[in-house]
């Protein structure tokens, strides 16, 4: 049978926008240490910047022509990638629209409804950047078609125990069409979790929004009070700070608008089989080089180094760096550029930043190593592995909540034969003993 | 002369190594830790050695025989089908002690020292009396038992005080005795103690005293005395210049006190020291690190691994960049996996380790 392409709704070609939602300076205290050095969607994972991945999978669709990167990091953050991404695709505009004060995701894309609705598009893609997975847009999309869909959500299961951290998703098995949506319930609602990632109809998703500022102004949302497990979290690591000063105005496409669309009878999931996980903590930066570098091994890129007796793929080598023949990198490892890797050096799922270097006979496991940090000879710097199913980045030791994955954040120094476990390292330390299970200031 | 080794029991405090070799045979400095006895016993014209011990005497005396020739002595088992205690042995083994008037050497086989049988002697003939206890100079003597003078002697005992509150003085038994043969009437045949029941009666009549040990002394009948045993003992071969030790002009040796069997075979770019001890037909990979630790016959530290304050068992293989530490004991034939971290493990004979000891631990 031949395939009709779908009309969009104002007739003609279905003209697609695409939004990328970067946050801001102030929400990215779970990335530290890293983030006191480079905002989160610009740290670089696999090589490339978080954020950068969310755009190479945009350019996979080729009817996108415009793409808005929604956040309030200053205007100067995002100018080199946005020149990047001019430079790798000419025929994509990439523009930066920054907001002054907090919106909430809905409220921003709001805000900026002049800018989105510009040439009349029928739908927009809305990417959060904080997620990392393979972003199938095209089949998003054609769900989207198939179902003449106002809205289409990814999402993906995960295990009981893990849902009610996200939110949750009912959907009729058969239809795909979303009943019930509920934003990180107290109770098991269903494991089938919102990815971050989602298609609206410019008809739909606009009037929703304005309908939930209009609810919100006659009746302000309950004041809801965090879990218990919430609040032990709170004080053992930094949280993304709540707004406190929040007012009306903020609305948030998770708690605000999705569960209204859910009733709207038009709202569709596409439940993707492929990897999904959040960049939260700094830590899962980790897991998610391992999972981009895996989707690039399994795409054959180019970028990957070859596989050898001591390269276990995948693993990424930026050109400018050096690394001793002898020294046995992967699986899941990225090196940055002008990093040096000496003699009989084992890494291993851990991800060494630009200017690093690492000395003779050292071992690094499911760790980061920031910029320009020195790790000494025969030193150990060690994290420990999360299972593949687990969504959190942070493990119980001897009845302790430790933080897995071991982060050196920039310019620290290891000394020779140390061993760090488990620790996170904030910027310009020098550790000249063995630590383990604790966050070094 | 004569001399009984105390051996004794099955040298539990010794796990996991003495489930595979009884503790006497268990190589300290590379040769069996009774053997470092009998040539110093030899070396003094010893000839009759018994060794009282209550088990497993048939692997020893295969091992055993060949010493008797090398050494030129009679060594001979004293079976206790009962454990005797430490005075007990002696009375058991009365027939050799006793068979002639010259005094007879004690020692307890989990000392290691600077034996100084030739003074020892020359001491214990020259103050005419029962008998010579060795005694050390402890630094804490709140934890053992204490010897005290009399007054008006440099080396008659006055009496035992065990554990002391208030300092009385810091010589402590070092389990090393030269008796003459009349003490084993002091002795009943049931289990006693000497230091409780036979040295207090020999102190009443005034028949004891006491001999200052010079340089080192260590009770290594456990896993971490025996490392800082080997420390104590590297040590005093370097103070002599001792062919035994590796010169320090080896690249890959670092602050000495280094002991490599010639059939050992070394890696490139590896640091190996301080205290060092590393048996025969050991394969040490390129780029590891070797310190404060004993490699036993026969066992593979593969490339860049790191090793410290550990005892690697015979044949036992530790990975590549694994990181043992903080008195780790591998038994018999044990694996280390691949970048494996050992803290205080002290695993069973014939194990493999393939994930990270945290935190001290025995891994049966």
């Amino acid at each position: 049978m031949l395939q009709v392409p779908m009309r969009g709704k104002s007739g003609g070609t279905p003209n697609t926008k695409a939004v990328i939602l970067v946050g801001g300076p102030s929400r990215g205290t779970r990335f530290r240490p890293l983030s006191l050095d480079l905002p989160k969607p610009l740290f670089e994972v696999a090589g490339h910047p978080i954020i950068s991945h969310c755009f190479a999978a945009i350019t996979k669709v080729p009817e996108i022509r415009e793409v808005f990167i929604v956040g309030y990091y200053d205007e100067a953050v995002f100018r080199d990638f946005i020149k990047d991404c001019s430079r790798t695709n000419p025929n994509i505009a990439v523009r930066y629209l920054r907001e002054y004060q907090a919106l909430g995701t809905a409220g921003g894309l709001y805000h900026f409804r002049d800018a989105i609705l510009k040439g009349r598009p029928d739908r927009f893609f809305v990417l959060n950047a904080d997620v990392c997975c393979s972003f199938p847009l095209n089949e998003m999309l054609r769900l989207f078609e198939e179902k003449d869909a106002e809205a289409v959500i990814l999402g993906t299961r995960v295990p009981n125990d893990a849902a009610t951290n996200f939110g949750c998703i009912v959907s009729d098995a058969h239809s795909k069409r979303v009943l019930h949506y509920v934003e990180k319930p107290e109770s098991h609602i269903s494991n089938l979790i919102n990815c971050g990632v989602y298609l609206f109809s410019t008809e739909a998703i606009f009037p929703s929004i304005k309908s939930a500022m209009k609810r919100r102004s006659d009746r302000p949302r309950l004041v809801s009070y965090p879990s218990s497990d919430a609040l032990t979290d709170r004080q053992t690591f930094p949280q993304e700070d709540d707004d406190d000063g929040e007012t009306n105005e903020v609305i948030r496409l998770e708690q605000d608008i999705l569960s209204d669309l859910a009733d709207s009878r038009q709202f569709y999931v596409l439940e993707t089989k492929d990897f999904w996980r959040q960049i939260k903590t700094a830590g899962s930066a980790v897991p998610a080089n391992a999972l981009y570098l895996m989707k690039a091994f399994q795409t054959q890129s180019e970028e990957l180094a070859k596989p050898s007796a001591n390269i276990l793929p995948p693993v990424f080598i930026h050109p400018t760096a050096t690394v001793d023949p002898s020294a046995k990198l992967g699986p899941n490892v990225s090196i940055g550029p002008r990093v040096n890797v000496g003699a009989g050096v084992r890494i291993k799922e851990s991800i060494i930043l630009e200017d690093s270097e690492i000395r003779h006979d050292a071992c690094i496991l499911y760790s980061i190593v920031g910029w320009g940090s020195r790790v000494g000879a025969w030193a150990r710097v060690e994290g420990t592995p999360t299972p593949v199913r687990e969504h959190s980045t942070s493990i119980v030791k001897n009845g302790v909540k430790v933080q897995s994955i071991t982060i050196l954040g920039k310019e620290c120094a290891v000394a020779d034969e140390v061993k760090i476990q488990n620790c996170v390292c904030l910027p310009f330390k020098e550790l000249k003993r063995d630590v383990s299970n604790e966050v070094i200031m | 002369m004569k001399a009984l080794i105390l051996v004794g029991g099955f040298g539990t405090r010794l796990r996991p190594l003495t489930l595979t070799l009884p503790k006497p045979l268990v190589e300290f400095g590379n040769r069996p830790m009774i053997l470092h006895q009998i040539e110093a016993l030899a070396a003094v014209g010893v000839k009759d050695i018994v060794l009282a011990v209550n088990y497993r005497p048939e692997i020893m005396t295969a091992a055993l025989q060949k010493y008797e020739e090398e050494y030129g002595v009679n060594i001979t088992f004293s079976v206790e089908t009962e454990p005797l205690g430490t005075a007990g042995p002696l009375k058991l083994a009365e027939k050799i002690l006793g068979k002639d008037d010259s005094p007879f050497f004690v020692l307890n086989s989990d000392v290691i020292c600077d034996y100084p049988f030739n003074q020892l002697v020359e001491f214990h003939n020259s103050h005419g009396n029962e008998g010579t206890i060795v005694v050390t100079k402890v630094e804490e003597p709140s934890k053992y038992g204490v010897i005290v003078h009399k007054p008006d002697h440099p080396s008659r005992i006055d009496r035992f005080v065990e554990k002391p509150v208030e300092f009385v003085g810091n010589r402590i038994n070092a389990g090393l005795y030269i008796l003459n043969p009349s003490i084993l009437k002091r002795i009943e045949l049931r289990p006693t103690s000497i230091e409780q029941e036979t040295f207090p009666a020999m102190v009443k009549d005034g028949q004891l005293h006491s001999f200052d040990l010079e340089g080192f002394w260590m009770d290594v009948g456990q896993p971490k005395d025996f490392l800082s045993g080997t420390c104590l003992y590297l040590t005093s071969l370097t103070k002599k210049n001792s062919k035994l030790l590796t010169p320090a002009s080896e690249s890959f040796v670092n602050g000495g006190n280094v002991m490599i069997d010639p059939s050992a075979t070394i890696g490139k770019n590896c640091k190996i020291g301080p205290n060092v001890v590393i048996g025969p037909n050991v394969q040490i990979g390129d780029g590891v690190r070797l310190q404060r630790c004993v490699l036993l016959q026969g066992c593979k530290v593969k490339e860049h691994a790191w090793v410290k304050s550990t005892i690697v068992g015979w044949n036992s293989t530790v990975g590549r960049w694994a990181r043992l530490e903080n008195v780790s004991v591998l038994g018999d034939d044990v694996t280390i996996g691949d970048e494996v971290y050992c803290n205080g493990a002290s695993v069973l004979p014939h194990k493999s380790i393939k994930a990270n000891v945290d935190s001290p631990s025995i891994i049966m």
